[in-house]
């Protein structure tokens, strides 16, 4: 197991490394001298400008100046954003926990109605019912995720009423922060309202961010469940006279489920591109709407860092699943 | 006691092209997809002499007209017209041929690019594998939409720099295909032979390795269409991608949210446009993997 982790490590970091590089090259490609984008729009003094250069290594040669970016990021210092002046690693974890919650959200959302879906489709196959599930699945992954949420506000929250617009949670509710998870700081902060409150404003935006994954799981779950019923061990279940649902659940389901978790897996990257919109569209306080504010605002510090940090975290979690694959399945461990 | 005569069904008979085409012709759902295709290709083509406007035409008189089944619709524009009396179908007609033109150019541009790039580290193996496999890590790691909003970011926004993006965004998949196919290829005594016969190593790889590999391309190609018009759109829809007044259908999007109350048309029509397009997309995508790939069939 630790040969496989290091083997695995030993892909990781050259892909980081290389991360880095093209964060690094993002800011020097940008259109515009990183020095008048500091000094804004009050300009600055021919002088005072060469002095910057020098303040920000910027009349280092490049190898060298990558050799200080890299530097600075082992020790933590993303730089500082030019709007806010935080550090842009507070600004990211002050807004990922909003991020995490939605994917949460979208996750499970995706899990609790897109597996009984794909269980019950191939159940059924070639039924109506598998039909519907396969059509309305397939349509959900075509799905414009901006344009589903434009109609999704247009019904719940204009026509019916149902739930708000935007935000993250009504203002007239306050409390502090304890844990950055809006649901669970409301919960704990007692106000029966604010949570209700929370809760009516995440629905939205889950179901616009659950709904690819939603799809995959159901078209996942469908296809695993019709082999794993076709495998001599269900057979011969089947033969023993295990009872029709014991069958489904823990004869076929089980064995079905290690695709179905692959694909949850490969949800992550479509997750945080789908929260770069969802959370534009619903002004979501979280790291996709802090990403594109800050692409617009010219703020390349932040987007650098953001970029950057976004990556780390897909990596770390692709790690993570490969690392689960081979302690839970011992063949991919001692592949090649 | 003679029962029902039963049908045999008769062995498939014919080239791999006929062969090909009686599978796909048994799935329902792709062959609807192919002719929803046609008939966007063909609207396309035609948008000049279809469209009842010029797409950027403003009717100043006419400003958010209700669709014609709707009370102060008319039949002039039938799907009615946005906030600065422009007429929505025409628009609509004439976002096909660009969706379908983004869709063709970076399917076209990832396709060639990947499948060099993999056939090259399928076939060399060693350090030139790594170093592009690498590469090709590298990009995945990055959610795909967050990528290509940084590239527009740094190269200006526009259609064409969306295109780019997109295509590069893409790369991995065709590069990871096409070298898993090579690997999987190189072993078998067709390879050998050609090799045998000295065959350079790019007449090897272009005529003798590719047609072999085709099949996980030519549905990646496919499914390819609807990420490429979905990004796009997207790029389209934040800002970054056409401008306007081009009569993209993300762009078309792109401010209306401000609608939602008073115009639901403005709202709803374009995106059923991106909406079925990549859908049908999709539906040839997976009629085509059924139908190329022996192990799926019943």
């Amino acid at each position: 197991m630790l040969s496989f982790f290091l083997k695995r490590l030993a892909v990781v970091v050259p892909t980081f490394l290389g991360v880095t590089l093209i964060t690094f090259s993002l800011i020097r490609l940008a259109p515009g001298d990183p020095v008048e984008l500091l000094a804004g729009e009050r300009g600055i003094d021919p002088a005072r400008h060469a002095q910057m250069r020098a303040e920000l290594g910027l009349d280092q040669p490049l190898a060298v100046q990558y050799g200080r970016y890299v530097w600075q990021l082992v020790h933590g210092d993303l730089g500082h954003s030019i709007v806010s002046k935080e550090t842009v690693l507070s600004e990211f974890l002050t807004l990922f926990p909003e991020t995490i919650e939605l994917a949460v959200c979208a996750v499970t959302f995706a899990v609790v109605f897109g597996l009984p879906a794909g269980v019950i489709a191939a159940t059924r196959r070639g039924t109506a019912v598998d039909h519907t599930i396969i059509g309305v699945s397939l349509t959900g992954y075509s799905m414009p995720l901006f344009w589903w949420a434009l109609l999704l506000i247009m019904l719940c929250s204009v026509t019916l009423g149902l739930t708000p617009v935007s935000g993250r949670i009504s203002v007239i509710y306050y409390f502090e922060p304890v844990t950055g998870f809006m649901l669970i700081d409301s919960w704990i902060s007692g106000q029966v309202g604010a949570f209700a409150s929370a809760v009516r404003h995440l629905a939205l935006p889950t179901v616009v961010l659950g709904t690819i994954p939603l799809a995959a799981v159901a078209r996942m779950t469908r296809s695993a469940m019709l082999e794993a019923l076709g495998q001599d061990y269900v057979r011969a279940a089947r033969a023993r006279g295990v009872p029709k649902f014991q069958l489904m659940t823990v004869h076929a389901l089980r064995n079905a489920l290690i695709p179905v978790v692959t694909v949850i897996g490969l949800q992550i990257g479509v997750l945080l591109s789908g929260a770069i919109l969802t959370e534009t569209i619903f002004s979501w306080p979280g790291i996709g709407k802090w990403l594109i504010d800050s692409i617009a605002r010219r703020d390349y510090p932040a987007v650098q860092g953001g970029v950057l940090l976004v990556a780390a975290v897909v990596i770390t979690v692709n790690l993570l699943i490969d690392l689960l694959y081979g302690w839970v399945n011992p063949r991919i461990r001692h592949a090649r | 006691m003679r029962g029902k005569p039963v049908a045999i069904p008769l062995p498939r008979l014919g080239g791999p092209l006929a062969r090909f085409w009686t599978d796909f012709r048994d799935n329902r759902g792709a062959v609807a997809g192919l002719m929803v295709i046609v008939v966007i290709v063909f609207t396309a083509i035609f948008a000049d002499g279809l469209a009842p406007h010029p797409p950027n035409q403003q009717f100043r008189d006419a400003l958010l007209v209700p669709p014609f089944w709707q009370a102060g619709g008319s039949l002039k524009f039938p799907l009615g017209t946005d906030d600065i009396g422009r007429d929505m179908l025409s628009r609509i007609i004439f976002g096909a041929r660009l969706s379908l033109l983004v869709g063709a150019t970076v399917v076209t541009l990832s396709l060639l690019v990947g499948v060099t790039l993999g056939l090259v580290a399928g076939y060399f193996r060693g350090v030139v594998d790594v170093a592009i496999m690498r590469l090709m890590d590298i990009l995945l790691a990055l959610p795909s939409l967050l990528l290509a909003i940084v590239i527009v970011a740094i190269l200006e926004p526009g259609l064409l720099n969306a295109v780019l993006a997109v295509a590069i965004v893409v790369l991995p998949q065709y590069a990871r295909l096409a070298r898993a196919a090579v690997i999987s290829e190189l072993p078998k005594d067709y390879v050998s032979a050609a090799k045998v016969n000295g065959a350079s190593p790019l007449r090897f790889m272009v005529i003798t390795l590719l047609p072999n590999c085709a099949p996980p391309l030519i549905v990646q190609a496919s499914l390819g269409f609807s990420t490429a018009i979905l990004d796009a759109a997207a790029l389209g829809f934040l800002g970054l991608g056409a401008q306007p007044p081009t009569p993209e259908w993300g762009t078309m999007l792109a401010n209306a949210l401000q609608f939602i109350v008073r115009a639901w048309w403005v709202v709803t029509f374009p995106g059923i446009a991106i909406l079925i397009t990549v859908l049908a997309f999709n539906l040839l995508g997976d009629g085509l993997r059924d139908a190329l790939d022996p192990k799926l069939k019943r």
